[in-house]
């Protein structure tokens, strides 16, 4: 059973002078036919110019990131059965934050400026004396092959929210990877790297947890749990003189205290006390939000049940502190 | 004019390989390929990478397993170098950062594989070449070798019978460059869209092998074209060998493990024959009538979700997505598909071709490492110990030698040849479809089964595509990412080759690994135990031939 696809491509050839446009498209892919099928097919048999990036057909090679239906993918993991039952029109567009070459191209050089800048490439403390491979446990190695299996294909950094405002931002693919070398048993450069990405503009601290990363990458990489872990092993390895370290720490100090978040608190907190830049920085905003009755109240009570909210505090720290022994002796094997 | 020492082309695991090396022993090198390096074709590889280096296994039994695999064809000279080295390399990948499956006390753990009679291939779930791809890359950025990214070669330089250059266009721009450099590594990899459906990516044209062969290195055994015993019917991915290896069974329709039948000769390894004695075997099922609609099927709901999920977890994903089987839960369809040319550039052991200058390693060369057939998890291997030796050999060559005086007239005379097919009159003929054509034609008659009157047909077909290859237009006019124009120059390629594969098919009238020809069934090592070789001409490929290199393991009869 064949099934129907219509495509409305947007299009781009720098060599025209024009800007860029929507064109229309209609062909006919087999009932398990995906949006990268419908693109082949019409390049093949329509039109010759139609341009993108595609090769293995699998979802392995990263090639064929782009938007569909405004939303980044790969093309080849992406069956038309799914999107549009019904033969609905299917936009498919470049990758965001990234520059356009023509058509579905972008230029990934600015990508791979930054995965180069996190030191991509293990940093063991010269070879094993045995002459063989360096001992590890294989639950470490397959932890990393859930960050191996990154293929580079840029949908997590489309879909940044943060590179839209701040491409100094090194984005969750540059920082998983970076994340994939601080986890590895092998590596020796643990402390050098979180101590880079810890305080680096752009490092590990300028993601915004908008969960964008995550809910695009086709490989499950999630990206943004491996920030969050660079920021906890950082935080484990001693670094604290950070906002990003304050913001976390007083967020989950009032919580723990109260049940609740205490906002005015969290404003204040967030900014080392001598900070007076920042401090006084906050002023503004605090008048325009008392001025339009947003203000926090500043009386803020603890919840009647604060006590179960302490237990999940007391257990997860259980837990943490098991994790962080456990990798620590792993380092050490 | 740019200028290199050494110039290695593609950057697969065999380029990456190459180039560190060659770098490493001094030499300027650089990489040119048609796309980023971690879009190579190598990510594809699944089930792993062998090497005798448990306790209990053997480099002899390790070669020994790729001399009876190869069905005696290939050249154990070669065979013992590879397996001889093999485990250092796999200790050199691990160093480096290759994430392997360990066992329990840390060390690296290894899994089945077909036609091995030890369990020796490493392996990272089921994305073995992706991780070590990837690896591979990181170090090179270490390094910083340079890399032209998105180059596409349209021809060798010659000067004295040497090579001595490339021409390349820069897809970006549509420049076109001279290179210049004292040795040039061929590492395109396969030729799978010669084929079609082919387990190959898209970029898998085989330009190495159809230049090399323009400018004189013969192609040699390339009848030896491997189909895959476990692909999806629809598009032709390939499900990894690593399933049968953990344990998967192949059923016909009546649910009967068919490998168990005794005419199929491998009543001990059943699914884990070799791949040319699985494929012979399924495409008898089916084409007997016991297939169904036209696959056999691959179960693995015996082996539990738990292994499913965590050592083949890739698989798992790619039939779901595209047979929209869940593998937990149902077999799923599977076919012989086109898979590998065991076949390619003659090279000897140094990875040096016949023409001075000239070096190939992984899928687009022949040492002969695989001879009729190529085991799993063999072909990782060939990548780094002959990408390594060929980027060593390289850069001692380089050494030795001054760039050779080159003008500007081999960049114009190129710009005139590719500006004159840019300005063809369009004809209502279209890149694409001569390239179905051909891929089609090679399925039917040069596939799992072979014989005079298709291979003869297909050798038909091929000339009359050639003729209409000389109006073909190209659409696409600008010059800005012109792919249109890289697919319109890969097609001129995969002819020569399709040409190359369906004569040397004609030529070897016997049956042996992967070669199976109905109209001579039986191995004939009287006759052909030689490899054929296959030179350009401008009536077609010439073909001579090469004594088997036999050092200590004697033909014999293959039983699995």
């Amino acid at each position: 059973m064949a099934i129907e696809a219509r495509l409305r491509v947007r299009r781009y050839d720098p060599e025209s002078g024009g800007e860029p446009y929507y064109q229309e498209y209609e062909t006919s892919v087999p009932e398990w036919g995906t949006v990268l099928d419908a693109l082949i097919q019409i390049r093949e048999e329509q039109d010759g110019t139609l341009t993108l990036r595609c090769s293995c057909r699998s979802a392995i090679c990263g090639s064929c990131a782009m938007k569909v239906n405004g939303e980044s993918a790969l093309a080849c993991k992406t069956k038309l059965v799914d999107i549009a039952p019904d033969g609905e029109t299917v936009t498919v567009e470049p990758m965001g934050n990234q520059p356009i070459v023509r058509d579905l191209v972008v230029d990934m050089q600015p990508f791979w400026d930054k995965v180069r800048a996190v030191q991509p490439y293990l940093q063991p403390d010269g070879p094993p004396e045995s002459g063989r491979e360096y001992l590890a446990p294989n639950d470490a190695m397959q932890h990393l092959s859930g960050v191996m299996n990154c293929i580079m294909c840029g949908a997590c950094v489309s879909e940044c929210t943060v590179l839209e405002v701040d491409d100094k931002f090194l984005g969750p693919a540059a920082l998983a990877k970076a994340y994939r070398f601080a986890a590895d048993p092998r590596d020796d450069k643990t402390q050098e790297r979180l101590v880079d990405l810890f305080d680096m503009d752009g490092g590990m601290w300028d993601c915004t947890h908008c969960f964008e990363c995550v809910q695009v990458c086709p490989k499950g990489v999630e990206p943004m749990e491996r920030i969050v872990k660079l920021r906890e092993m950082a935080m484990d390895a001693g670094l604290e003189d950070h906002n990003g370290v304050r913001h976390s720490k007083t967020f989950a100090d009032s919580v723990e205290h109260s049940g609740w978040l205490n906002e005015s608190q969290l404003a204040v907190g967030s900014f080392k006390l001598t900070n007076v830049k920042d401090q006084l920085g906050n002023m503004p905003v605090a008048l325009r939000m008392l001025m339009s009755g947003k203000m926090p109240n500043p009386i803020h009570r603890p919840i009647p049940s604060v006590r179960e909210v302490r237990r999940v505090f007391d257990e997860t720290e259980r837990q943490h502190q098991q994790q962080v022994a456990e990798s620590t002796s792993q380092k050490e094997a | 004019m740019i200028t290199h020492d050494v110039l290695v082309i593609g950057a697969g695991l065999a380029g990456l390989r190459a180039a560190l090396e060659a770098q490493w022993q001094g030499a300027d090198v650089a990489i040119i390929t048609k796309v980023h390096p971690v879009r190579s074709h190598s990510n594809a590889a699944q089930g792993g990478v062998n090497a005798a280096l448990e306790a209990g296994d053997s480099w002899e039994s390790h070669a020994y397993d790729t001399v009876k695999g190869s069905d005696y064809l290939g050249d154990q000279d070669a065979i013992e170098i590879c397996v001889r080295e093999a485990p250092q390399d796999i200790v050199e990948l691990e160093n480096m950062g290759v994430i392997f499956n360990r066992d329990e006390t840390g060390k690296l753990g290894t899994r089945n594989f077909g036609g091995a009679s030890f369990a020796r291939t490493y392996f990272v779930a089921d994305i073995t070449g992706q991780a070590m791809l990837h690896v591979m890359y990181e170090q090179l950025m270490k390094e910083q070798v340079r890399v032209y990214e998105e180059w596409f070669l349209t021809d060798l330089v010659m000067e004295d019978g040497a090579c001595v250059g490339v021409l390349a266009l820069e897809i970006r721009s549509g420049r076109l460059e001279l290179f210049r450099a004292k040795a040039v590594i061929l590492c395109t990899g396969g030729l799978g869209r010669v084929f079609e459906p082919s387990t190959n990516a898209l970029i898998c044209t085989g330009d190495g092998m159809a230049l090399a062969y323009r400018v004189g290195a013969p192609l040699m055994d390339m009848e030896m074209v491997q189909y895959h015993p476990t692909t999806l019917k629809s598009n032709g991915v390939l499900i990894t060998e690593g399933a049968r290896g953990e344990g998967a069974y192949l059923l016909n329709a009546s649910g009967d493990r068919f490998m168990s039948y005794e005419r199929y000769g491998a009543t001990n390894a059943m699914e884990l024959a070799s791949r040319d004695v699985v494929s012979r075997a399924e495409q008898t099922e089916i084409d007997e009538g016991r297939g169904i609609d036209g696959c056999v099927l691959l179960d693995c709901r015996h082996l539990g979700d738990e292994l499913i999920r965590t050592k083949l977890y890739q698989i798992w994903e790619l039939a779901l997505d595209i047979a929209n089987v869940d593998l937990t839960k149902e077999p799923v369809p599977i076919r012989p598909g086109m898979h590998y040319q065991m076949g390619g550039i003659k090279t000897d052991v140094i990875g040096a071709t016949s023409v001075p200058g000239l070096y190939a390693a992984g899928e687009t060369a022949c040492i002969s490492l695989h001879g009729g057939n190529r085991l799993g998890a063999n072909s990782l291997l060939e990548t780094i110990v002959f990408g390594r030796r060929s980027g060593a050999a390289a850069a001692e060559y380089a050494a030795a030698r001054d760039f050779a005086a080159l003008s500007d007239a081999k960049l114009r005379d190129e710009d005139a040849r590719i500006q004159q097919i840019m300005d063809r009159p369009a004809n209502g003929e279209r890149t694409a479809a001569l390239r179905l054509e051909m891929g089609q034609a090679m399925d039917r008659h040069v596939g799992v089964f072979r014989d005079e009157a298709g291979l003869q047909e297909v050798v038909d077909v091929l000339q009359g595509l050639k003729e209409r290859y000389k109006q073909l237009p190209v659409e696409n006019r600008g010059k800005v990412f012109n792919l249109d124009l890289v697919f319109h120059l890969e097609l001129e390629f995969m002819l020569d080759l399709a040409e190359v594969i369906a004569v040397s098919a004609l030529d070897r009238r016997e049956s042996r690994g992967a070669h199976s020809r109905t109209d001579y069934p039986e191995r004939n090592d009287d006759e052909w135990l030689k490899h054929t070789l296959a030179a350009w001409s401008a009536d077609g490929p010439q073909m001579s031939y090469l004594p088997v290199t036999i050092t200590r393991w004697k033909p014999e009869a293959r039983a699995y």
